[in-house]
């Protein structure tokens, strides 16, 4: 049988970079194919070019056997390629049934919109796909996980037939992933032929039915989950065996580093998003803080940290109350701040590299004296920085922004872990970095705790919670549910706490 | 191989080709490329505007578009004759050897200096706030408010000697300039009250103010007219020549001062403090920046900068304060900071195009009878060509630069 989707050595040249180099990929249909990738290794320009969005200088598509020039978004919707992107095209404040239509509004009486034949196809494709969707339903109102699924409809709705995840679960919850995977399924089942754009190892193995993998624009191979594991698509894709397991010892907590007593957080919305959370936090242990996104771990660290003024409870940092203490006296104290929005929060994107290693303390010797910024010692700093903490940039100089996502967070670590500090304060540190880089961080945040640092880890990734973490605490609005040693800890325990579940209260 | 690529591409092109591109990569191309336009366009609009073109359209149109042609074309040697001045003349007068014709003769090119000077400390009013992430529009209330300060210490105090009496009645109106821009500084750090609204009301209430006091309390006494007195000797900045040039100090002072911004905004750590508050507000705070202060300061400055601008003109050139003493310094201001890119250097380089076009469409009027407005309608192009790169860049076809480092570092209206 014809593949639905032939690339045959597609090429792609940016100024200075190859970012596709002679890729051929073949989709089948009712296929799930996963394309398996570190950030920058030409996947999204691939996509990008079967969308239209870019053009190949060399190579052909080929749909169900036939030559496709695919010069816009629109021709590639009228080919049936639909994208479920990144971020989603959504507009918030119309319903589900009106982002459907957009761009494809469906009237009558030559000019009034028909809502109901279109929310009467929504329901249909709803139901055939198990897909539970409200068409009436505003998308401002939906959670992140069903306002993806308005995008699929959207796709089905124009009846593509080719359907292209781009790291669709990056925003999910575990559950969430898991009904992504269900649907993926099902619509694979009916027919759908899916490209699924990755870097998560796991999510291949579970989802697809093949699997390719690219690196540095060129196809290193394609396997099937049968024939490969973890760390063989690890090392295809990074190039080198990878350490997926960090090796630690056990951890020998000293005296007590952090003590929260109480304390209560109120959101932008004034909503108590921290409810009373108490804990301990001694010097050499990973705690981590396990939850679903938004149950108000984002509102804890910034009261830590003294981004958020707590209402109630009280923060000690080594003996000292830092309740209402400023950002600035608490990262002298000795705190380490990786913020959960690097490019928001944790660098100045138009600052070049160096400036961006010493914007917490470009104010004290030797970056200053008296008043003056001290360029040279400044630009040795960074020199020894980017070396120390494999910083891929061309040179100090340049601006971070330039920087990929996995070095840009390497500025932030070089910078929080390179002064001497008492207490790391880690929020999603991985998130959206590639293997090799999490591998990195991983191995720098145990050094850490090793070397007495108290580390708060704060993640949604509940495999890093488990790997990294001495014990556990897990957040549920707003609360500590409960706190588990890492010996008692168990995905489904853990899990079944960020559900806000009890297990000792089901036995009871 | 993709450098192997890389450089074949390149020995492909010309060695032209490639220094094309390597210009065009550089920040300076686009305000240049947009000065150019701008004058190319302005030049078709006093075409346009002549008469001659459309008396002689019916007769035979080649010969009206030549009558446009040569009316822009004479226009624009009476305004670059009108800003540098004319060799032939400076030829003659130095050969005559008459003190005062030779004065003459090189008078345009210092008065283009003279116009340029509040330019500068104007535009580097607008641009230390842009880089802090304020958008000051109260550049022209706060001139207003320097030159108050500045002409009541310079008409009210006596006796006292230059070296003492000048550089008081200067840092007045930069202290003048200082508390205008203070207060809008303070209500955006405390209530958020936003800035461009702001400035806007506190340009109304120094215009305001200004009127009644040449009316009242500082009218010069025995004069029918809203001026104020005529401050004391000791009180002007020098010139350096004498009649007609009106060369001052104020020139010097105003480089000077370029440069001390300079090195406040790139070499200090509150500099650092201010840049890095107008670029990423949020990861400031997380750096332990004070907003709140950053925000009064950086307003504050730029208010004091501006009022250095009225101090400039009043203690320099008119030597009194009237309503009219500012032909809207401050909101050409903004456009030369964006033109200059808000850096010092900039800043002194576009406040310079701007003084000598102004200078010379002022001698154009008088010489042609092109009305001077013409270079409001040529800054206006400018500006645009510069707010919209995209459009220069498609023109002359240009490459994108690499990243986004042609925006205006402003914030939006909701995002603050």
């Amino acid at each position: 049988m014809t593949p639905i989707l032939e690339l045959d050595g597609i090429t792609k040249r940016f100024p200075g970079v190859l970012a596709n180099d002679r890729i051929s990929l073949s989709l089948e249909e009712g296929e799930i194919h996963a394309l398996l990738g570190e950030n920058g290794a030409g996947k999204t320009t691939l996509m990008n070019i079967l969308y239209g969005l870019y053009h190949p200088d060399e190579g052909t598509i080929r749909i169900r056997g036939e030559v496709a020039h695919i010069r816009s978004s629109s021709d590639a919707i009228r080919a049936g390629i639909g994208m479920v992107h990144q971020h989603f095209m959504l507009i918030p404040v119309f319903t589900v049934t009106e982002n459907v239509m957009l761009g494809d509004e469906t009237t009558k009486f030559g000019g009034i919109l028909d809502r109901e034949s279109t929310a009467s196809r929504i329901r249909e494709i709803s139901s055939a796909y198990k897909l539970e969707i409200d068409p009436g339903a505003r998308v401002s109102t939906l959670p992140v996980g069903v306002q993806q699924r308005v995008e699929i409809i959207k796709l089905l709705y124009r009846e593509a037939s080719i359907l292209i995840f781009d790291e669709p679960t990056s925003v999910l919850t575990p559950q969430e992933a898991d009904q992504l995977f269900g649907i993926m399924r099902s619509l694979a089942k009916s027919g759908k032929s899916i490209i699924f754009i990755t870097h998560k190892l796991r999510e291949v193995l579970e989802v697809a039915d093949r699997i390719t993998v690219i690196r540095q624009g060129q196809v290193i191979g394609t396997t099937t989950p049968q024939d490969a594991d973890m760390g063989k698509l690890a090392s295809m894709m990074v190039g080198r065996d990878v350490v997926l397991e960090i090796e630690k010892a056990k951890a020998r907590p000293a005296e007590v580093t952090l003590r929260v007593k109480n304390l209560k957080v109120l959101s932008d919305r004034n909503a108590l998003a921290v409810n009373g959370v108490s804990f301990e936090l001694s010097g050499g242990e990973v705690l981590g803080v396990a939850g679903v996104q938004g149950n108000g771990q984002t509102e804890l660290v910034e009261a830590l940290t003294g981004l958020r003024r707590p209402v109630d409870g009280s923060i000690e940092l080594l003996g000292t109350d830092i309740t209402h203490a400023t950002p600035r006296q608490i990262t002298e104290l000795g705190t380490a701040h990786i913020p959960e929005d690097r490019q928001r929060d944790g660098l100045v994107l138009s600052y070049p590299v160096t400036d961006n290693l010493v914007l917490n303390t470009y104010y004290v010797r030797p970056f200053a004296a008296r008043a003056v910024l001290q360029r040279d010692a400044i630009l040795d700093h960074a020199t020894e920085l980017v070396e120390a903490f494999d910083i891929r940039a061309p040179s100090p100089l340049v601006d971070v922004s330039t920087l990929s996502g996995g070095n840009q967070q390497k500025v932030i670590v070089a910078r929080e872990l390179s002064r001497p500090i008492k207490l790391l304060v880690a929020a999603q540190p991985t998130r959206g970095l590639d293997v090799g880089s999490i591998e990195y961080i991983h191995t720098r945040v145990i050094e850490k705790r090793d070397e007495g640092v108290a580390v708060l880890l704060v993640s949604t990734e509940l495999d890093e919670i488990m790997q990294l973490s001495d014990r556990i605490a897990v957040m549920y609005r707003g609360q500590i549910v409960d706190i588990v040693a890492i010996e008692d800890a168990t995905k489904e325990r853990i899990g079944l706490l960020m559900a806000g579940i009890h297990p000792g209260d089901a036995g009871a | 191989m993709t450098n192997a690529e890389g450089t074949t591409k390149k020995a492909g092109k010309s060695a032209v080709g490639i220094f094309f591109e390597e210009v065009s990569r550089s920040s300076l191309i686009v305000p240049v490329l947009a000065i150019f336009s701008g004058l190319l366009l302005g030049g078709v609009i006093v075409g346009l505007s002549s008469e001659n073109v459309y008396t002689m359209w019916a007769v035979s149109p080649i010969q009206a578009i030549g009558n446009g042609l040569k009316a822009a074309w004479e226009s624009y040697v009476t305004l670059f004759s009108g800003a540098f001045g004319s060799p032939a003349k400076m030829i003659a007068a130095i050969q005559g050897g008459d003190g005062l014709e030779i004065r003459r003769a090189f008078n345009p090119i210092f008065e283009s200096l003279v116009k340029s000077t509040p330019y500068i400390f104007g535009g580097l009013a607008v641009a230390l706030g842009f880089r802090s992430g304020l958008f000051n529009i109260g550049v022209e209330g706060q001139i207003f408010m320097g030159g108050i300060f500045s002409v009541w210490v310079g008409y009210t105090f006596t006796g006292l000697p230059a070296i003492i009496h000048l550089p008081l009645a200067f840092l007045a109106g930069a202290l003048g300039g200082a508390l205008w821009g203070f207060i809008p500084g303070l209500l955006k750090a405390k209530t958020g009250g936003h800035e461009v609204i702001n400035t806007i009301m506190m340009n109304y209430i120094a215009f305001r103010l200004t009127d009644w006091l040449l009316r009242e309390p500082m009218k010069r006494p025995g004069s029918t007219n809203p001026i104020s007195p005529i401050i004391e000797d000791s009180a002007r900045l020098p010139q350096f020549f004498q009649d007609p040039i009106r060369f001052h100090l104020g020139f010097f002072i105003a480089l000077a001062v370029a440069a001390l911004v300079y090195w406040f905004l790139f070499k200090t750590k509150w500099g650092f403090d201010l840049r890095t508050v107008g670029a990423n507000p949020r990861a400031a705070r997380y750096a332990g920046m004070n907003i709140v202060k950053s925000t009064i300061v950086a307003m504050s400055l730029s208010g004091a900068l501006a009022g250095m601008a009225g101090a400039n003109e009043l203690l320099g050139v008119n030597h009194h304060l009237s309503q009219t003493f500012s032909p809207g310094y401050g909101f050409d201001s903004i456009a030369l900071a964006l033109l200059g890119r808000n850096h010092p250097l900039g800043v002194v380089l576009s406040a310079l195009l701007f003084g000598t076009l102004r200078n010379g469409a002022m001698r154009m009027q008088a010489a042609a009878g092109i009305p001077i407005d013409i270079i409001s309608v040529m800054q206006a192009l400018i500006l645009a060509f510069i707010a919209a790169p995209a459009i220069v860049r498609t023109i002359y076809r240009l490459k994108e630069p690499k990243k986004a480092e042609a925006g205006v570092h402003v914030r939006g209206w909701g995002g603050s």
